[in-house]
């Protein structure tokens, strides 16, 4: 196997240092370490990352290739600095039978960009009514974890608790789309002065925060493990909060967009920035990049949601929800966390790639940079800024709300397994 | 608008005021005592001398004569060029124009377009027996075969020269000036 | 408001003034034996229904047709937007027949304003009422009624609303109606208070640039006109209110409620009205009730906009107009 040098990263951010890659591993970090037979990588400052793991992906493929593929997916998920993404369920047919999922993991091992692992759905067919056969899903080759009706939320109080209950028995989780349908009938943007103005269906925090509310008692009251997904308003944080303080068993996860985008932008009822949940406030926004700055929220996972032009090129009513999010959601983290003095590289690392493989049980992922732990490698040029070019994207949707936005920083390489899929901002 | 220092004036309040009355007793002989006609000012100036005229008729004649306006901006011929001006009030005498003998009276006859459109205008509101045509300069160039039957002043202009009419009731004072235009592009009114 | 007319909060008070000065122009034009004028002539609207408004339609029409305009009639049903035709492609498809401006009334909100900005097509955009957003003409309409009524038709010329109290009663929360008035006649200087049960108001509703009450009959003795919104009856079916009569009850005009009104305030109602509910026959039959006026002076607001759109080589309003020189 072939042996790379990269020479001169910020590891996490820290003093410049060597990383030797020997096949598949890291061989050594240190500094002056021998060029010896290896090709190299002068990073000249760059920092070195873990690669990073997406918990929440939207793959498209079964069903919609017209939007995105495993193939697509990965490749965008390689340019963005990811090593492995968790493809959720909600794919034509649903991801809600062992046939399914390891459909999908296969492609994903065929791609050879990144690690795709399967989300199974909790009920059959997304329909929230009856349980999927979790079970089965996680004895498949794909060896799900995460079950998650995502895109629908598991609104039933009882299936809820059952499925809580239910994945115990493999050490599973369930990761909740919170969002009360009743409250959210009709519902088109966050729900509060700009919607009363726009006239667009309001969708209230409050049928997220309530829903978090009765899933943290319910993992409470079962002594089960939840996951939040795309946690968006400040009631949420402090939900989650107070959860955690109690000793709660929960995990959160919060998107780049949410982060740095505001229910402004719907003024210009413009349909890129039509998303579920929807873009909040700018009090929200502050409360959710304190709360990942403090650990409250534990990742951030991109909801990748990719949507053919014409899904977005219409009226806002008519509108597909949801946003492309691999290929941007480091440099949202770090205009957002990083260059506001939030976060450090070695939080961006626990939060993109650490956390997110424990919380998905990602075997060989989210692992330290050091000698003998797997070669899943990020590498960053953080004094980049520039403006996003949809044109140049990986993925097959170009749903974008960044286009001609200028962000920092630029993933030059991305290594899974030792084996560079991106080399110098270009896929190999 | 009017910055022009070398304006000059031309016509003056008395000068003014004695063309109107010149041109009262040219419409009472002309119309042969006038006793069906209407007059039709042409906003904004020549509704005020559409009025005067009239005041004048009622002195020479001593019956009430009908005074209106009408606005000709919807029937333009330059609306294109422009953006669209706000528009002003047509306001037409109570027994109507069927049948009678409308002047028109308007400023300024330079091009005749806006008589035209006020023609235009006109049809739309009733059939006159006759249409005549007062104003207060004929400064010439016309485009359109149009002429007036009374003229207070005939004034040979250059297309480079401006003819600015000013009236008391809008102006404040009585006068009529010709001066250069700022710059010679010829735009047309 | 600059090419287009998508909200009634795009317009200054300049703007709106000039409209109304305008149309009081164009409602002379109904007086005479010809009702027509040549204004328009060559140039070619659409009328793009996405939803069923027979009289929005009409009045649209009515007003095209007096100044010579071309005129295209496109309604959804029927046609290629129910096989799944897209908004851009229907736009695009009436443009590439010459089309200078378009009428859009849309079931969705913004979808004006998306067909204005998007860069699907250079023809004007008029709002024709977008989902539960915006419905400038109407604005223009009701503040028009209120001038004429409480200023005067003659004496309103170049003034505006200032200081009259206007009360607007019903479904705030689904009503463009009411959103394009609040925006309007607070520009034109008018005090705007909402009525109605809190479930009709949208949440945020603090922030508009008015007052709010769920009582109507501290309202109605400091009102100079009372505006009445449509209740549609499924509203009931979704808990906005027990049932209709409690509704009417609380929310209705009915006479004894006119009579507290002072002696010159007038009821108004953009129609369609649904009596019974929120109006009872014997108020909405009064001579206080504007609701013909109402539609009688639409045409003339939509015969201002369009000539002030469409009248010369750029629009009119927010620009200065050169003076007239010989």
């Amino acid at each position: 196997m072939s042996k790379t040098l990269i020479r001169g990263a910020k590891v996490l951010g820290g003093e410049p240092q060597d990383v030797l890659i020997d096949g598949a591993t890291i061989a050594e970090v240190g500094t002056g370490l021998s060029a010896e037979g290896a090709e190299v990588i002068e990073a000249g400052g760059k920092v070195l990352l873990p690669g990073l793991v997406d918990l929440h992906t939207h793959l498209r493929e079964p069903g919609r290739e017209d939007s995105e593929t495993v193939l697509t997916g990965t490749r965008a998920a390689a340019s963005g600095g990811y090593t492995n993404v968790f493809a959720m369920a909600n794919t034509f047919p649903v991801a809600d039978t062992a046939g399914v999922v390891e459909q999908v993991w296969r492609l994903g091992q065929e791609s050879g960009y990144c690690d795709v692992q399967p989300i199974g759905a909790v009920t059959v067919g997304l329909e929230g009514a009856k349980l999927a056969e979790l079970g089965a899903m996680h004895e498949s080759a794909a060896a799900v974890t995460v079950f998650s009706d995502d895109g629908k939320c598991v609104h039933d109080a009882v299936i809820m608790r059952r499925a809580l209950e239910y994945v115990k028995a493999f050490n599973g989780v369930v990761a909740q789309h919170a969002q009360e349908p009743r409250l959210t009938e009709g519902a088109q943007m966050n729900e509060g002065v700009v919607s009363a103005e726009l006239g667009l269906g309001g969708w209230p925090a409050v049928a997220e925060e309530s829903i978090i509310a009765r899933d943290v008692l319910l993992a409470e009251h079962v002594g089960s493990r939840v996951h939040i997904c795309h946690l968006s308003t400040a009631g949420s944080v402090e939900i989650v909060r107070w959860a955690k303080s109690r000793g709660i068993d929960v995990t959160a996860e919060v998107t780049p967009h949410h982060l740095l985008l505001t229910d402004e932008l719907v003024r210009s009822y413009n349909p890129v920035y039509k998303v579920n949940p929807p873009l909040r406030t700018e009090r929200d926004v502050m409360a959710l990049r304190e709360a990942l700055a403090d650990g409250t929220i534990d990742i951030v996972a991109t909801d990748h949601a990719p949507h053919p032009h014409e899904d977005k090129d219409c009226e806002w009513a008519a509108a597909a929800m949801g946003m492309v999010g691999l290929e941007t959601a480091l440099s949202v983290v770090q205009e957002t966390m990083v260059d506001t003095g939030l976060l450090d590289w070695a939080g961006v690392a626990d939060r993109m790639s650490f956390k997110p493989a424990q919380i998905g049980q990602a075997t060989g992922h989210g692992r330290p940079v050091s000698a003998g732990e797997p070669a899943n490698l990020t590498l960053v040029d953080t004094a980049y800024r520039g403006p996003v070019d949809p044109a140049g994207f990986a993925s097959r949707s170009r749903n974008t709300p960044y286009e001609g936005r200028e962000l920092p920083g630029r993933v030059t390489h991305t290594w899974l397994r030792g084996k560079a899929t991106l080399v110098d901002g270009k896929l190999t | 608008m009017d910055k022009q220092q070398d304006a000059r004036p031309v016509l003056e309040g008395p000068d003014i005021a004695r063309v109107l009355t010149r041109i009262a007793h040219e419409i009472v002989e002309r119309a042969k005592g006038a006793d069906d006609v209407v007059l039709l000012g042409i906003p904004t100036r020549g509704v005020f001398l559409a009025r005067r005229l009239a005041d004048k008729l009622e002195q020479i004649t001593e019956r009430k004569m009908p005074v209106g306006s009408l606005d000709i901006t919807m029937y333009r011929d330059d609306l294109r060029m422009h953006p669209p001006r706000a528009l002003a009030r047509t306001e037409i005498p109570g027994d109507g124009i069927d049948g009678r003998l409308v002047v028109l009276v308007d400023d300024v006859l330079f091009s005749g377009r806006t008589i035209r459109a006020a023609l235009d205008a006109l049809n739309d509101i009733g059939r006159p027996r006759a249409v005549q045509l007062a104003v207060l300069v004929d400064r010439g160039h016309r485009e359109l075969p149009i002429r007036a039957d009374y003229v207070g002043k005939n004034l040979p202009t250059s297309l480079r020269e401006t003819v600015k009419v000013q009236l008391a009731e809008e102006d404040g004072r009585d006068t009529v000036l010709l001066g250069a235009k700022p710059d010679a592009s010829g735009a047309h009114p | 408001m600059q090419r287009h007319l998508i909200s009634a909060a795009d317009l200054t008070r300049d703007d709106a003034v000039l409209i109304l000065d305008t149309a009081e122009e164009m409602a002379r034009v109904a007086d005479r034996p010809i009702k027509k004028l040549p204004t328009l002539r060559g140039r070619t609207v659409v009328n793009l229904f996405f939803e069923d408004s027979t009289r929005t339609r009409i009045s649209f029409e009515a007003a095209e047709k007096r100044l010579s305009a071309d005129v295209i009639n496109f309604t959804a049903k029927g046609s290629s937007v129910s096989k799944g035709e897209s908004l851009k492609d229907t736009a695009q498809t009436l443009e590439a027949m010459g089309v200078d401006a378009v009428v859009i009334r849309h079931s969705a909100s913004g979808a004006p304003y998306r067909l204005a900005t998007s860069g699907w097509i250079d023809a004007h955009v008029i709002n024709a009422g977008d989902g539960t957003h915006q419905h400038p003409t109407q604005a223009l309409l009701d503040a028009f009624t209120m001038r004429r009524r409480l200023v005067g038709p003659d004496a309103g010329i170049g003034k505006d609303l200032d200081g009259r109290r206007v009360t607007l009663v019903g479904d705030i929360l689904h009503s463009r109606v009411a959103r394009s008035n609040v925006d309007l006649l607070h520009t034109l200087g008018a005090q705007v208070t909402l009525v109605a049960p809190p479930t009709l108001l949208p949440v945020g509703v603090e922030t508009w640039p008015c007052e709010v009450s769920y009582d109507l009959d501290s309202t109605l003795t400091k009102s100079d006109a009372v505006m009445l919104l449509r209740v549609q009856r499924e509203r009931m079916n979704a808990a906005f209110f027990p049932t209709e009569r409690e509704y009417s009850r609380r929310y209705g005009l009915d006479g004894d409620r006119m009579a507290k009104m002072p002696d010159h305030a007038i009821v108004m109602h953009p129609g369609p009205m649904v009596r019974g509910m929120e109006i009872t026959a014997e108020v909405a039959d009064s001579d206080r009730c504007t609701v013909v006026e109402q539609v009688t002076n639409g045409v003339s607001i939509r015969m201002a906009v369009l000539y002030l759109l469409l009248g010369g080589n750029e629009p009119a309003v927010s620009h200065a107009r050169p003076t007239e020189e010989k």
